[in-house]
């Protein structure tokens, strides 16, 4: 049905499979788009957030997403400006992958702010000097950049690419998108710094206060280090699920083994670098202020020593240890692991500089903060899920985004040279073959 | 944002700041335009040597 | 010096005084214009820009003690002037400080609701408009014309009732004078005090009741140099301009965090 716009040399689900998964994800990202106008319409009250927690899960959500997605510009980095070239299999996935957890970030923010037509104040009277100002405007910016890598993925669609200015457009940006992925960087840093400035400069808040040099607090550092390090991680764990949900090899081994040894280093150095901080905090920062590291993880019902235990030593050490060593790389199992256990460690450490942050009390008299995100909270916070495993859908069935996989999964009844006859594209019903998208 | 919003100070803070904003984007708005009329050209031209 | 004549607003609490009646914070609420529902019953979602807190000291009978604690906005100064907590994490220039007054202000037409500064402050002394404001039939006839309301999805804080300020400062002008008396500009809640304990005052001029109660030391951020006063959390270097007095120690041991064995000394604030 839909033949015509599938890839040449790949093989797809039949149509209506495609349609009953999108529509399934279809369902539950219209629960969150509905849970998302009640917000809009009804306003702030339809969170469980309170004056004690004026930041919970959404800015939880919108710090793990750009984390995560820091892959996009970590591995752009590597590919074109350190000329990384077998990176070039798995680079498309990143953008995509990037440019999905960007524009859920930039949704999240706009439900999350109590008077959403006013969003554009953050811009117009910007505060130069808050890192709320900075996140905005190099999200926002880079969030044009990953539209700038994803749009020539778009044109190499087989439909697009017959026009000849999209196929002349598509292949000019590629040309140029050494400038546009150093651009990038360049933005990605500041941002993902200042994600981390939010919290590091809060100086009436001694579980988040980090020093710093100059204006940047620590946690500027770190959190462009982490999300380096554990981006790529992401990328490839969302490789390795579309590739089982797929049942395909999608991208060769040397692409992922190259990305996952550069992660495995940076998080190895990340994980040393954050024990430093974390160190320097509890014996000289907090008790300056007046508080010892466990008056921060004692007498409440949820956050105890546990957290930062499994925040460095599980979810950082064990992993860096694991992708820094061949045997590791290359053991399927390892892999998994470690690319799983790093993901839920960055994620673990952006819960805890948002939601610990609120919870812990500073004035003596007060007691521990706890909260749990409402239904609306919740389904808001799914919709961008739903949203990204609907677009990797669609990308991976309409968009070259691997460039091996007609290579790595030859096609027995039609070969890729004989394409040139349209209609013979369409795919042999294969339930095995191919069931389903990925998640993301 | 602009020089012309009312609270825009000519200090260290906004020069800095904004500079590598509209830096960025001055960057990204070039490169874009490059982009779109050299495909504008080549495509007028039938141009199609090229194969990636 | 162009600042040398700038006032510094502030205030002093002696909690000796303080029986925790709540005129405070019913003054507040009617001057301001503050915002109520049916059900109050979740302080979390209460606007309370003076709130009065109830402390103890931990002790059983015969030596239970409590004491109550109005906290209102500290209009914090920070390390340096204008250096609060929540100004300068605004993203959208949306809460300023006045170099003029010492007041922290809150633009609600500025604000879009971001909640950052609600974050930054360690009073919890900012609170956010999850409602918008519903007045009982015929109430609305009874609010300020002075104060605006404030729709939903802002944020909202104690201004050390700011109008007051522009009021007798209009007065005053009228009176061919720039200066204002003491006695000209008191917030609503020291002026509805019934045991005195709240006092106001510019903490710039030695002539105000509040300069001589605290004795604020201007080498140090305005440290108090009276032995029995304090300000809530000192050490983190916010540097309120609300001092409170109280004769008992475990009242001022109470204002600020203290490592187990550290006594209550004067410590430095950390960015010093």
């Amino acid at each position: 049905m839909d033949s015509a716009l599938i890839p040449r040399g790949v093989k797809r689900c039949p149509f209506p499979q495609f349609i009953l998964f999108v529509a399934i994800v279809g369902a539950v990202l219209l629960w969150g788009v509905y849970a998302m106008l009640l917000c809009w319409f009804k306003g702030l009250n339809q969170t469980n957030m309170n004056d004690a927690y004026g930041f919970a899960l959404w800015i939880w959500a919108d710090l793990a997403v750009i984390a995560v997605g820091g892959g996009a510009f970590f591995t752009g980095l590597l590919r074109y400006i350190f000329g990384k070239d077998d990176l070039k299999n798995i680079i498309n996935y990143a953008v995509l992958i990037g440019f999905i957890c960007y524009s859920s970030a930039l949704l999240i923010l706009a439900i999350d702010i109590g008077q959403p037509l006013r969003g554009w104040f953050i811009f117009w009277h910007a505060n130069v000097h808050s890192m709320l100002t900075e996140v905005a405007f190099c999200l926002s910016c880079y969030f044009g950049v990953l539209t700038i890598e994803y749009i020539p993925l778009i044109l190499e669609n087989r439909q697009i690419d017959r026009v000849p200015f999209f196929h002349h457009l598509g292949h000019n940006m590629h040309e140029t998108m050494a400038v546009f992925a150093a651009t990038g960087a360049f933005l990605s840093f500041f941002h993902q710094g200042s994600l981390g400035g939010v919290a590091g400069v809060l100086f009436g808040r001694p579980f988040a206060f980090r020093e710093g040099i100059l204006i940047w607090p620590w946690t500027f550092f770190l959190f462009t280090w982490s999300a380096a390090a554990c981006g790529p991680c992401f990328t490839i764990l969302i490789t390795k699920i579309t590739e089982t949900v797929t049942r395909k090899k999608l991208v060769k081994d040397s692409a992922i083994e190259l990305l996952a040894k550069i992660s495995g280093w940076m998080l190895l150095t990340y994980s040393i670098a954050k024990t430093a901080d974390t160190w320097y905090w509890a014996t000289v920062t907090a008790p300056s202020m007046g508080q010892t590291l466990m008056d921060f993880y004692s007498n409440n019902p949820l956050y105890g020593i546990w957290i930062l235990i499994l925040e460095i030593a599980i979810c950082g050490f064990v992993p860096a240890f694991i992708l820094i060593t061949k045997k590791g790389r290359k053991n399927s199992l390892a892999l998994w692991i470690a690319i799983t256990l790093a993901t839920i460690g960055v994620c673990i450490n952006r819960w805890v500089m948002v939601l610990q942050v609120m919870a812990v009390p500073v004035l003596t008299f007060e007691s521990w903060f706890m909260y749990f995100p409402s239904w609306q909270e919740i389904a808001t916070t799914i919709l961008p899920v739903a949203y990204g495993v609907i677009l990797i859908a669609i990308s991976y069935r309409y968009l070259p985004v691997f460039p091996n996989e007609p290579e790595l999964n030859p096609m027995e009844t039609l070969p890729a040279q004989e394409t040139e006859k349209e209609e013979a594209v369409e795919p042999s019903v294969d339930l095995e073959q191919e069931l389903k998208p990925a998640e993301a | 944002m602009f020089p012309f919003s009312f609270e825009w100070i000519w200090d260290m803070g906004h020069v800095v700041f904004m500079g590598g904003l509209w830096y960025a984007l001055t960057i990204l708005g070039i490169g874009m335009t490059y982009c779109i009329i050299k495909s504008a050209i080549d495509a007028s031209r039938g141009n199609d040597e090229h194969h990636h | 010096m162009k600042h040398k004549k700038a006032k510094k607003y502030g205030m002093v609490i002696d909690l000796d005084k303080c029986t925790g009646c709540g005129s405070c914070m019913v003054a507040c609420m009617a001057e301001n214009n503050v915002p109520f529902r049916k059900d109050e019953s979740n302080k979390l979602l209460s606007i309370t820009w003076m709130r009065v807190y109830k402390l103890t000291n931990g002790k059983p009978f015969p030596n239970t003690d409590i004491c109550y604690l109005p906290r209102p906005c500290m209009h914090c100064e920070g390390q340096h002037e204008g250096h609060s907590p929540c100004v300068t994490v605004c993203p959208a220039i949306a809460t300023d400080y006045n170099i003029e007054t010492g007041i922290v202000s809150q633009i609600y037409t500025r604000c879009f609701g971001c909640r950052y500064c609600m974050a930054s402050c360690p009073y919890h002394a900012r609170y956010f408009n999850w409602w918008d404001p519903v007045w009982p039939d015929g109430m609305e006839k009874y609010l300020s014309p002075n104060v605006s309301p404030r729709m939903r999805g802002v944020v909202e804080k104690c201004s050390f009732c700011f109008h007051k300020y522009q009021l007798a400062k209009e007065k005053a002008f009228m009176k061919g004078r720039r200066e204002l008396k003491e006695d000209e500009y008191q917030t609503a809640c020291t002026q509805a005090c019934p045991a005195d304990a709240i006092t106001f005052g510019d903490l710039n001029n030695p002539n105000h009741a509040v300069y001589r109660m605290a004795k604020p030391d201007p080498k140090h951020h305005g440290r108090p140099t009276n032995p029995h006063a304090f300000r809530l959390l000192e050490r983190l270097g916010t540097n309120p301009k609300v001092y409170y007095l109280s004769s008992r120690e475990w009242v001022r041991r109470a204002g600020d965090n203290y490592l187990e064995n550290e006594s209550i000394a004067k410590k430095p604030a950390h960015h010093e």
